[in-house]
């Protein structure tokens, strides 16, 4: 499937799937942007969740508005203007990361894994920026990708009960920052002292899907005065 | 500060209204009543739109206190309740008066309890939603669930119709379900055989069920795909992990997922899988997405008739 070729597929009673090609590139990932916006534009007020991802979005419609045969129809209209062209590009956030091994409790099996020092570790994971990807699995989740194939990591075998908020962590050739303390199976590298999701801010969100973030190593004293907790 | 204060939150009472919508891109789950039809007539009996905050309690032994003049109904799961130890009727208008103390025992039936009083709780809304999703700390009333010594406000009410749904049109509570599943999403990577499997053995909810999801056990289930790229996870979609053992992903079910998912159960009948406990007897049947349409319609179509056949008392 080349970038602009799509299917689409029943999900539920009031939901379909949107698919691009299975994989993770950043030209699909700003497709599935356009698409959104050309999707929430077309479907209006029959339109009830919007769910991007990597590679696909789910359409949730009010089933007591239109049907799924009508949004059919409108889909296959609307995704006629898709592109890859026109996309906007998403704003660079830069997100502080105090790297240690006492903020980064898996440095040290990474480094031992793969034969390097914790410093090029460190150096390797802010040398690159990274898409957003999707935002899911918890409020202000983002999956950043794709990080340096060297820093590639399999989930832990057993996952922590509790990672703490702001952890910054790796998942095959994924990182991301914890939003919260949850339970969690990625490598853990250090912790971000940015929050990222405030319910009571606007927006409440740092990132958006299609933003570029980029880390930045601060030392433990810049961590604490930025309201980083250890 | 008129509205009710909480005795006892009993196992577990959460504020709810129907959900929060179309905050899905920032991660955030619908969260919403499990039993959309018995909190529908919570609401309905009083008169309240029906997206109105009310309690879902689960298990039961709720106790609250009254601090103004108003009515309340309680639907849901058979159990006891009581105003100042005087039994009462579910599905029923009663006047409760400032002081009064109102006591739900535990359920005998079912699991989840809906207490909607007269205009509903005024709980402030978070992302336009007052439901309360412990796992993300939002909604209800500071992300928590129910204390003693919560102060829920409402307005006092002074007149209502006491009404009732009659015995006959009130939902049963079975301990054997059908549930009616549209296929979609990875559905094609299950073989014939492998669906035939799905669709004529039984399954059974085991105690891992809670607001996320139900966790059945029964005969496993093959996809020729294992893992796919995280996406979107709509209501009741019935996903099948590496162990072959169905789980159907309800109202707190997390936005992305990397799992298999044959398609998604059919909302009313979800709202019938809310009130299961462990050991219920579950099983699968597809239908179109057109006869979904229809049932949905048809659903809408008999509570607005029923709505006609409350009687007074």
């Amino acid at each position: 499937m080349n970038q602009l070729q799509y299917s689409l597929t029943p999900a539920g009673e009031n939901a379909l799937m949107l698919y691009f090609a299975q994989r993770i590139d950043p030209v699909i990932s700003a497709t599935v942007q356009h698409a959104c916006a050309l999707i929430r534009a077309e479907l209006g007020e029959s339109l009830v969740d919007l769910l991007p991802s990597y590679a696909s979005v789910l359409i949730v419609f009010n089933p007591f508005k239109t049907d799924l045969n009508q949004v059919k129809i409108q889909l296959k209209q609307c995704l006629t203007q898709l592109s890859t062209q026109q996309q906007q590009t998403g704003k660079l956030v830069e997100l502080p990361v105090y790297y240690s091994t006492e903020s980064g409790p898996d440095l040290a099996l990474i480094a031992r894994s793969k034969n390097i020092s914790i410093d090029e570790i460190i150096r390797r994971h802010q040398a690159i920026s990274y898409r957003v990807y999707a935002i899911g699995f918890a409020p202000g989740f983002a999956y950043l990708g794709e990080v340096d194939p060297l820093l590639q990591m399999p989930r832990l075998a057993t996952p922590r009960a509790k990672v703490p908020r702001g952890a910054v962590a790796i998942a095959d050739r994924q990182t991301a920052v914890y939003p919260s303390v949850s339970p969690g199976g990625w490598n853990l590298i250090g912790l971000c002292p940015t929050k990222m999701f405030n319910p009571d801010t606007t927006p409440v969100m740092p990132v958006a899907v299609g933003d570029e973030v980029r880390f930045v190593a601060i030392d433990k004293h810049e961590f604490l005065r930025l309201g980083g907790e250890l | 500060m008129s509205g009710f204060r909480v005795i006892n939150p009993g196992i577990l009472s959460l504020l709810q209204d129907q959900g929060r919508f179309g905050q899905g891109a920032l991660g955030l789950t619908t969260g919403g009543a499990m039993d959309t039809t018995s909190a529908f007539w919570a609401n309905r009996l009083l008169g309240n739109h029906a997206n109105a905050t009310l309690i879902e309690c689960s298990v039961g032994g709720l106790q609250l206190q009254a601090n103004c003049n108003s009515y309340i109904a309680v639907t849901g799961a058979e159990l006891a309740l009581s105003i100042n130890d005087s039994p009462l009727q579910l599905w029923t208008v009663h006047q409760v008066k400032s002081g009064d103390i109102i006591k739900l025992g535990m359920v005998t039936k079912g699991l989840r309890v809906y207490v909607a009083v007269a205009g509903g709780f005024n709980i402030k809304l978070q992302f336009n939603s007052s439901s309360t999703v412990l796992r993300e700390s939002i909604g209800g009333l500071n992300g928590n669930k129910l204390q003693a010594n919560d102060i829920l406000p409402a307005a006092m009410v002074s007149n209502l119709p006491r009404l009732s749904l009659p015995q006959a049109l009130r939902p049963q509570i079975n301990s054997v379900l059908t549930l009616r599943l549209i296929e979609g999403y990875q559905v094609s990577s299950f073989t014939s055989a492998e669906r035939q499997r799905f669709y004529s053995h039984s399954y059974t909810v085991t105690p891992q069920a809670d607001r996320m999801g139900y966790k059945l056990s029964g005969a496993a289930i093959a996809c020729q795909q294992s893992q796919l790229l995280s996406e979107g996870i709509c209501y009741g979609a019935v996903q099948i992990p590496p162990d072959g053992q169905p789980i159907v992903l309800l109202n707190d079910r997390q936005t992305l997922g990397g799992y298999p998912k044959i398609g998604s159960v059919l909302s009313l009948d979800c709202a019938l899988l809310a009130q299961a406990t462990a050991g219920t007897k579950v099983y699968f049947t597809p239908i179109s997405a057109e006869h979904a349409q229809h049932a949905l319609h048809l659903a809408k179509i008999r509570f607005s008739a029923l709505t006609n056949q409350l009687v007074s008392h």
